[in-house]
């Protein structure tokens, strides 16, 4: 207890000269009065960003009106995190000098759903299907991972809904929605009567070919809900209306899945914010795809909440990119089990219509972050058949943790690797909750170099050279394979060991500069706080485009516009603040994927579909190489309602010197290509905007700590990045 | 005749010291390009079958053609040694005849692409991917007739050929190719495709040749093959015992589709010094029909060694580096080395079944990692014909069945034992073709009972919406998939058409030109896995969860000595069974079969299966090679 208040404490210090930092920027030059936009109509301007986190929750205050932020860190309550963030609330306020009434809008990103996947610790969840489907997640799509063989070692989980939780409906669509066969609603009501007496938690009703027709699914959901009132119930049609029995089916298990942990917590919370803050308060949960959900929304469908954590950060590095100029960016968040990895072109994140967490893939939209199950955590081996050096993916967890923690942990992790090599040095006192022995850390990574021939240097490089290249992996996955050069994006590390291998990947994939923003472990909250409210709406209508015209499609989007836009102005967005954007899925007939085409109305209204049909020719030669003279079909279309964008600091900041001594707290030596190195350490809090810092360099702060290696730069900018340049790049002379 | 291979930069590569470090990263980087490989073509190509079901396989290969990423062993060592001409930077090579490239692709469906990479006027690298067009042309839709008797009758042959010359596609011949498929839209989204796929492994060869250096990355390739010929030396002294013992196992075809059948393979296995030797020489001879199965030996080395490194490095990129520690012997003339014009294209069986057969014979050595017989095949169902409004349809499917008990488990249920196969949503199905997908659900009891229960296989109930014709190519109708162990043999397939009428009839396993008419109902029911361990021994408790998930009827529960009253165990009554069951059947067997002799087997063929048994196949002696 008194470790983690005396941590509390250097927190507190740390953050406190962070803040300081922050207002200091923000009041030193000729401040732009931040634009007066968005939601705040009806309150007093002020927005309060959540990030509750394993460790910590981090809360960061927007005040719109003064242009001013105040962030804080508290110890997250795993028990009931609605009291971590109360007394986050009471800080902030505190140090804000404003009432918690004064709050109007509280932002939240959560891995609540997230979590009651990874865990399995959701809901026991009954299924209805149509009859002859029971087996639907059973068989699931057939598919066995690995390479030829890979069966004889996999075992496969079990559905989320089990097999003898399941129940068929005698009923039958055909393709287009028409009824084959009508509801047996004796038959069903008897089996409900069965399935609802059994213990399940929540209810979960996929018929075949719903998505054309929902009539059945509602007639079931009605019966159940005579019999049950009080079941959580989801339906396919209303979760996900697209096509594929067994992805359609999974995301509605899913949703039910976790939706009783989510509402339960997302209720709690509202009702404690209510009681504090007042009833005017309005929570709203940060979606997987970077949008705001209300919170009734958020209890309904909590299927779209399964990446809000990373989503978070992604919309935080989004935040940090606007105010410090770069537009294209790849984000890399760093934890200690997994690596989260995004791509941001021209200020928009790419977006997906498929989330995966662990063994579970949804079709939800969200911001297309891949996972790396590797992060400091990760353990490396030596297979004695192949002598390969392999990071993972068994990871040390929290217990026993890297063997430099001290807690018991032997095996070699990639912060021990960092430890070693003096990127996480020993003896400078961290922020992290951990006292670090470069011994143990070397004892473990001793191994890895006996079992490879080499110095524990070497082997501690190379480590980290693996688990950079397993991140290189995913850093391709949603740049060069989308079709775009990380040459042309830069790079922005956070997470607690983001900033540590930061400058190493750049080099890999050469997106200049890598980017270091302040407070990287608060990153999550600046995003949360900083999201444009954001609704769609959405159909899949499978058509060939020589099968309609323009009037028909634009008169579709036009009614879902209308549909999404509707739900904005019940949050207080008037309808002229809103920004709409139709979205085409599209293909050439007979393929599988489709592309999605954003366009606005006014092109909608001008080119027509023959201005999405050439889009997407376009795009598929530069994805693909190719474009073909076949057919074009539409999938689905879309309509995206946004709020306006919010912009906080505008600030033109005092310009300090290239001179970072004054920041400079002592010396080490860390090993990096191949060779001990004199370096620097530097305290964050002292930096100032201008200073250059030399690599090779190491960059301590609150929760993170920073490496700049040979040969580099970091430039500290007016907003309080690193950034870090190759020395001898155009932008770092 | 060896190919020219023609380069302007002549200075030849030196093989250099690789720092183990640097070699993880060249593996990580190859495993991430073929990675890419695969997404790119499985998001453009238009035909089902590559598409969804991922009938499509890359491969990375070093500059002399050895593969280092992939996963059916390089063909193109074989190519280059074939191949009359020359090979020059922007050629890229296709072809789909496997008497033209000893067998790298084994029936006339698969095309087969293959690209030299050049990088500062060297040759460094190949990249290849073939993927199953839905059609090549031939007597039937599909190109996978059942009666050919020569390989003619199964659509368009085409030698290797430049489809690429010096960057330049030779439209005219893809051109002629397009216009001998029935499905000329879905095959040249597939080519594009698959090119498409190549273009990204070159210039990842690229990128790491500039990120490495040219001598690093060669060097790094040979010694990831020396990685993998250490690792597979290991692991043939582990599990194939020397001396002179040879072990021995035998697995079947069960017909021809001609009335022929079973036919045999055979092989025997043992090691003198560090190489394993294999031996097919007891195998049948070639068939008359068009199940013959042309296997690469170099291909079978990389079955043998993909199967069993599984079980100690998954994470390996596996390769061919380890062949000199494998010799296969394969006889001219034999079923799995037939002469041309043999006919190919519905071999799939018999390559499917050559995984039973090693796994038999490796397990002899390893008993832990014997694993029953599973889904041994691709099954294929195929409905083709003109619709309402007068346009051609063509569905080309793969079914799946039951993975076999395993020492690591239960076998799955419905699950493909091909890597990255899929099944094809029904919804996408009835949205695009002319069926309706009444049932689509496991086969309760169909897995072999065991203390690891075999997985089901699959029923499919397909409505047929409009006349047309159905094709079917299946097998284990009359043998099963054997159980080991102690474990059970699994259920065999069957397949009934319904008409509308109401009258049934029980369809064969192979078969072409099946007239269909709207509201005509077939169910193709495939097999399940075979049962591994003491079915006795299973937990009472399991078995009792497998009959409420409707896995296993209550009848079945008894093959495991359990009895369900009220849908729990009776333990009491299911102590006295396993004690009686255990005393009449005495110790377990290795293999169950599920019959003693084919004599036997086919004597009961008709009362079982509805079908008369098949004639034995009479071979001719000798097969004359027609000209070249």
């Amino acid at each position: 207890m008194s470790v983690t208040e005396d941590l509390i404490r250097r927190y507190e210090d740390r953050l406190a000269a962070f803040e300081e930092r922050l207002r200091r920027i923000e009041s030193g030059g000729t401040a732009v009065a931040p634009a007066m936009r968005g939601v705040s109509g009806r309150g007093t301007g002020l927005r309060l960003g959540v990030d509750v986190g394993g460790t910590f929750t981090d809360l960061l205050l927007l005040d719109e009106r003064n242009g001013r932020t105040y962030t804080a860190k508290v110890p997250s309550t795993p028990k009931d995190s609605s009291i971590g963030v109360l007394n986050g609330i009471e800080k902030i306020c505190r140090e804000a000098g404003i009432s918690p009434s004064d709050i109007a809008e509280v932002m939240h990103g959560t891995t609540v759903a997230t979590n009651t996947v990874l865990t399995s610790s959701g809901a026991l969840v009954g299924l209805v299907t149509t009859k002859g489907y029971k087996d639907v997640l059973q068989i699931a799509r057939s598919y066995v991972p690995g390479s030829l063989g890979g069966w004889v070692i996999w075992n496969k989980t079990a559905p989320l809904a089990p097999l003898e939780l399941t129940i068929e409906a005698d009923e039958r669509l055909d393709a287009n929605g028409n009824i084959l066969v009508p509801l047996d609603e004796a038959a069903i009501r008897r089996d409900l009567q069965v399935l609802l007496s059994s213990g399940i938690e929540a209810l979960t009703i996929a018929l075949f070919n719903g998505y054309a027709n929902d009539v059945h699914e509602r007639r079931v959901a009605a019966i159940a809900q005579e019999i049950a009132p009080h079941i959580p119930l989801s339906t396919s049609a209303a979760v996900m209306p697209e096509m594929y029995e067994y992805e359609r089916t999974e995301t509605t298990v899913v949703n039910s899945y976790v939706r009783p942990v989510v509402s339960k917590y997302v209720s709690n919370l509202q009702n404690e914010l209510k009681s504090r803050m007042g009833s005017q308060v309005n929570l709203q949960i940060l979606r997987s795809d970077g949008g705001l959900s209300s919170a009734q929304a958020a209890m309904d469908m909590p299927v779209n909440l399964l990446m809000s954590g990373p989503a978070g950060g992604v919309s935080g590095a989004l935040w940090i990119a606007k105010q410090s100029g770069f537009q294209n960016l790849l984000t890399f968040d760093m934890g200690g089990t997994s690596t989260d990895v995004a791509l941001i072109e021209k200020g928009v994140a790419r977006t997906r219509r498929e989330t995966r967490v662990a063994d579970v893939t949804v079709r939800a939209p969200s911001i297309d972050v891949r996972t790396v199950g590797a992060g400091g955590g990760s353990i490396a081996y030596v297979p004695e058949l192949t002598k390969a050096l392999r990071v993972g993916p068994q990871s040390a967890g929290a217990d026993p943790g890297p063997a430099a923690y001290k807690k018991g942990g032997e095996e070699p992790t990639v912060t021990d690797a960092n430890v070693v090599l003096g990127y996480l040095p020993a003896d400078a006192k961290l922020g992290g909750d951990m006292d670090i022995s470069r011994d143990l850390a070397a004892k473990a990574v001793q191994k890895i170099a006996d079992a490879l021939g080499k110095s524990v240097e070497e082997a501690a490089e190379g480590i980290i050279a693996i688990v950079n290249e397993n991140m290189v992996g995913a850093l391709r996955l949603v740049s060069v394979e989308q079709g775009y050069d990380p040459r042309e994006f830069a790079l922005i590390g956070f997470g607690g060991a983001g900033p540590l291998h930061a400058n190493a990947l750049a080099r890999l994939v050469n997106s200049w500069p890598a980017i270091i923003p302040p407070g990287p472990g608060v990153l999550c909250a600046y995003g949360d706080a900083t999201t444009r409210l954001r609704n769609e709406a959405s159909q899949t209508f499978v058509t060939r485009v020589a099968e309609t015209d323009d009037g028909a499609i634009s008169g579709m989007l036009k009614d879902l516009a209308d549909n999404a836009a509707a739900a904005l102005t019940e949050e207080g967005v008037p309808r002229a603040e809103q920004e709409v954007t139709y979205q085409v899925d599209i293909r050439y007939r007979g393929q599988g994927m489709k592309l999605t085409i954003d366009v606005t109305p006014e092109a909608l209204a001008q080119d027509g579909i023959h201005g999405i049909t050439s889009r997407f020719d376009a795009e598929h030669e530069q994805l693909f190489t190719f474009a073909l003279d076949a057919e074009h079909e539409i999938v689905g279309l879309r309509a995206v309602v946004q709020g306006a964008e919010k912009q906080f600091i505008n600030t033109v900041a005092e310009k300090g010197g290239t001179d970072a001594s004054g920041a400079r707290v002592h010396s080490t030596r860390i090993f990096a290509d191949g060779a001990w190195r004199d370096a620097g350490i530097y305290d964050r809090g002292k930096l100032r905007p201008g200073n250059r810092i030399d690599g090779p360099a190491i960059v301590t702060e609150m929760d993170s700590t920073s490496v700049i290696l040979p040969d580099h730069v970091g430039i500290v900018d007016t907003v309080g990045n690193i950034l870090i340049w190759p020395a001898n790049h155009q932008n770092a002379r | 005749m060896v190919a020219t291979i023609v380069q302007t930069n002549q200075t030849p590569f030196s093989r250099i010291e690789v720092d183990p470090i640097t070699l993880d990263i060249v593996e990580n980087a190859l495993r991430n390009a073929r990675n890419e490989m695969d997404a790119v073509l499985f998001r453009t190509a238009m035909s089902p079958g590559i598409r969804e079901q991922h009938d499509a396989f890359p491969m990375i290969a070093n500059q002399e053609g050895k593969m280092v990423v992939g996963q059916f062993g390089s063909f193109l060592y074989g190519f280059i040694n074939g191949y009359d001409g020359t090979i020059e930077d922007g050629d890229i090579f296709l072809t789909n005849d496997p008497y033209s490239c000893n067998g790298a692709v084994s029936h006339l469906n698969d095309w087969l692409m293959m690209m030299p990479i050049f990088h500062d006027g060297r040759l460094v690298s190949w990249a290849a991917m073939f993927g199953h067009m839905t059609d090549v042309g031939g007597k039937v839709p599909g190109s996978l007739p059942t009666d050919a008797k020569m390989i003619y009758e199964e659509g368009m042959i085409i030698p290797p050929t430049k489809i690429y010359k010096a960057g330049k596609l030779q439209d005219e011949i893809l051109n002629i190719m397009l216009h001998n498929t029935r499905m000329p839209e879905w095959n040249k989204s597939d080519f594009f495709a698959i090119i498409a796929a190549l273009r990204l492994a070159e210039r990842r060869v690229r990128e790491n040749i500039e990120r490495f250096g040219a001598d690093t990355y060669i060097s790094a390739m040979w010694d990831m093959l020396d990685r993998n010929r250490a690792a597979m030396g290991a692991i043939i002294r582990m599990i194939i015992p020397e001396g002179d013992h040879k072990a021995y196992f035998e697995d079947w075809i069960d017909d021809d589709g001609m009335g022929n059948g079973p036919y045999k393979i055979a092989c025997t296995l043992h090691r003198e010094g560090e190489v394993a030797k294999f031996d097919f020489s007891a195998s049948d001879p070639q068939s008359y029909s068009s199940i013959n199965f042309l296997l690469n030996e170099e291909m079978f080395k990389m079955f043998f060694g993909a199967f069993t490194i599984n079980l100690f490095d998954p994470q390996i990129l596996f390769n061919d580096g380890f062949y000199d520690l494998v010799e296969v012997h394969i006889p001219e003339g034999c079923i799995l080395k037939p002469k041309k014009p043999a006919a190919l294209s519905c071999r799939t069986h018999m390559l499917g079944r050559i995984f039973d057969l090693m796994g038999g014979l490796l397990g002899q050595g390893a008993p832990d990692a014997l694993n029953a017989a599973g889904f041994s095949d691709s099954p294929h169902f195929m409905y083709s014909g003109f619709d309402a409004k007068g346009e051609w349809y063509q569905l080309f499917q793969i079914g799946f069945g039951g993975i076999p008990g395993r020492p690591a488990g239960d076998g799955p249920d419905g699950h493909s034992l091909w890597p990255a196969f899929t099944n094809v949503p029904n919804e996408f199905i009835e949205a695009y073709f002319p069926l309706r997908i009444r049932e689509y659900a496991t086969i309760p009891d169909s897995g072999g009972a065991g203390l690891h229960r075999g997985g089901n296989g699959i029923t499919i109930a397909y409505e047929l919406l409009e006349s047309g014709e159905v094709s079917i190519h299946d097998d284990r109708w009359l043998t099963y998939p054997w159980g080991v162990n102690g474990g059970e043999p699994g259920m065999r397939s069957t397949k009934r058409l319904v008409r509308k009428n109401g009258t049934e009839e029980n369809i064969p396993s192979k078969c072409d030109r099946i007239s269909v008419e709207p509201g005509d109902i077939l169910y193709f029911n495939t097999w399940g896995g075979g049962g591994w361990g003491d079915p006795l021994k299973r937990d009472a408790g399991l078995v009792a969860l497998d009959v409420k998930r409707g896995l296993v009827t209550e009848a079945g529960a008894r093959r495991y000595g359990v009895v369900i009253r009220g849908g729990a165990v009776d333990t009491a009554a299911t102590e006295a069974l396993r004690a009686q069951m255990a005393a009449q059947r005495g110790d377990t067997k290795l293999f169950d079969r599920g019959f003693s002799s084919i004599a036997e087997l086919k004597e009961r063929a008709l009362r079982e299966t509805g079908f008369q048994p098949p004639q034995e196949p009479v071979f001719r002696s000798n097969v004359r090679m027609a000209a070249e």
